[in-house]
């Protein structure tokens, strides 16, 4: 089933000089179609500018496009009376932790969302309990997020979309203000999401190495979708992700370079344990 | 220099003042600062205090935390206490130029400062051992039945909680923000008051901007979550009182009834 489908997708961006008259039309997303199946691990890559954070707030209702349509869960972004049910069923996670906890206690960021819901008072307080523990902040439910590291905020606003009980979550770069310890800690936490839990996991970002654990992988570069296919598929054409300046992790360009050299390796080697193979299999 | 403020910063704690119900606290503090201005007697100064003490004590917070909410209005308290100092009238007991010091300005200044203390330490209690997320819950509610008369309690209650939550990121940011421009040579320290006023400037552009840029994106997540306004909205800690918020309000009551009879007491000259 096509949990989200997004069909020849543009937003125009309208720039305006000091006296209001039209200057220019920025197109930010360009004619871009994607099907998302339920369950998936979709990561959408692209440098800055590439588009990819403003075709994420499509999938929110939280923009809507100029031209084209987005369905989520069968619901098109453009009725207004399904803004809720697709926000509800569509959580979405943004960059900088610290503008989006609205609680200043952990536990009462996570209810946020149910409370908007309207849901009843012992069911925000299972949902918690249960959203909490889904991304190992039990102990912390208690704390001031001012008090917490940067990979923990992110997962607490993990937690507080959960809570909503969503079928995906969209993840609009949510590790590029995070330091590498932070970065695995909320990778690690989105994988056990989509493998436990069965929840479709949209991660934006321009890290590759993130991308590396997903069903597929979308590049995006000036607005459109420029490449797609599985980690192994993309990870091969090093010259073309350098083209959209994407940097390839280093384990795949050591494999690249050594194949360009003659080395009889296959296309598209990932982690260290394969790349460690393919030269003992030599 | 900006993490002294404490005002409006919640305490982790466990105490009967935190499990307290928000709008027993708020009507508390209100009732203790009507009891502040009431009188002015050393004798309800001093039960004031002792109540204030004993409040304090039952928070389980350490009091220098109370304390350092008053540094951060130490320069206000100074210049009310100067200001009451020298321009009450009455019998000058020393005379310089303009300025003449009189008894009942040492005791205006004296009762102010009495005044000013206990008014901002409780007001830090209260902040002290309320989350913002209570505060704004028990502001709602008390005020609830104005939203007849169309004042949107729900919004500004949720202004203040969210302004609330980020004034320490933005003292953190004013604080770095600082630090890199003394980095680039502006200087901070100087002593001549128009320098110091053209100094905040470079301070504050950069802080407004970032202000209305996590404005700009907090609105973006809030909405993201489903937030459409107080309509239909539930609450995972909806306010109830319990027996020991009614014994409160028992206190409380108690506690003002005992000031306005001993200032009445004094005012009639029966002590």
């Amino acid at each position: 089933m096509k949990f989200i489908k997004a069909k020849e997708v543009t937003y125009e961006y309208i720039r305006r000089d000091d006296d209001g008259n039209v200057e220019g039309i920025n197109r930010a997303v360009d004619n871009v179609s994607l099907d998302v199946k339920e369950g998936d691990f979709i990561t959408i890559l692209g440098s800055n500018g590439s588009g990819k954070s403003t075709f994420a707030k499509h999938l929110n209702a939280i923009l809507h496009p100029t031209e084209g349509s987005v369905w989520v869960n069968g619901m098109d972004t453009k009725e207004e009376d399904k803004t809720l049910a697709i926000r509800q069923s569509t959580g979405m996670v943004f960059q900088n932790p610290d503008n989006q906890i609205i609680g200043q206690v952990v536990e009462e960021d996570v209810a946020f969302g149910p409370e908007n819901m309207g849901v009843k008072t012992e069911e925000i307080w299972e949902r918690v309990e249960e959203a909490l523990k889904t991304v190992g902040m039990t102990e912390y439910r208690k704390y001031s997020p001012n008090k917490l590291s940067g990979g923990q905020k992110q997962r607490i606003s993990i937690a507080g979309v959960l809570a909503m009980h969503p079928k995906c979550i969209v993840l609009d770069e949510p590790t590029a203000m995070l330091d590498p310890s932070g970065r695995k800690e909320v990778i690690r936490a989105l994988r056990a999401l989509n493998e436990v839990e069965g929840i479709t996991i949209i991660l934006i970002t321009h890290y590759m190495e993130e991308a590396i654990y997903s069903d597929k992988i979308f590049v995006m570069n000036k607005g459109q979708i420029v490449m797609e296919g599985n980690p192994k598929e993309i990870f091969s054409r090093v010259e073309e992700l350098e083209e959209y300046k994407l940097e390839v992790p280093q384990i795949t360009r050591l494999a690249y370079e050594l194949k360009k050299k003659g080395f009889n390796l296959p296309d598209g080697i990932l982690t260290e344990d394969e790349l460690i193979n393919a030269i003992k299999g030599l | 220099m900006f993490k002294d403020v404490t005002l409006g910063q919640y305490y982790q704690g466990d105490s009967l003042i935190h499990r307290m119900d928000p709008r027993v606290k708020l009507v508390g503090t209100v009732v203790y600062m009507v009891s502040l201005f009431l009188f002015s007697n050393y004798y309800c100064y001093a039960l004031s205090a002792i109540f204030l003490l004993v409040v304090i004590i039952l928070t389980k917070i350490p009091i220098i935390y109370m304390l350092r909410g008053l540094k951060a209005v130490l320069f206000l308290m100074v210049f009310t206490v100067v200001c009451n100092l020298f321009f009450t009238p009455g019998e000058p007991i020393f005379k310089f130029w303009i300025l003449k010091l009189t008894m009942e300005g040492i005791q205006s200044a004296i009762y102010l400062m009495i005044r000013l203390t206990l008014l901002i330490v409780s007001a830090s209690i209260m902040t002290l051992t309320t989350t913002p997320n209570q505060l704004t819950d028990g502001i709602e509610k008390l005020f609830k039945p104005l939203a007849i008369i169309k004042l949107p309690v729900h919004e500004i209650a949720m202004m203040m909680s969210i302004a609330l939550r980020f004034i320490p990121i933005l003292m953190e940011e004013t604080d770095k923000i600082m630090k890199a421009q003394t980095a680039r040579g502006a200087r901070f320290d100087s002593k001549n008051i128009i320098v110091k006023i053209k100094c905040m400037i470079p301070i504050l552009v950069p802080l407004f901007v970032s202000a209305f840029r996590r404005a700009s994106d907090l609105a973006l997540a809030m909405e993201a979550r489903c937030y459409h306004g107080g309509d239909g909205r539930t609450k995972m800690k909806p306010l109830k009182y319990a027996g020991r918020d009614i014994a409160a309000y028992i206190i409380m009551f108690g506690y003002l009834g005992i000031i306005i009879a001993l200032g009445l007491l004094r005012v009639f000259g029966i002590y």
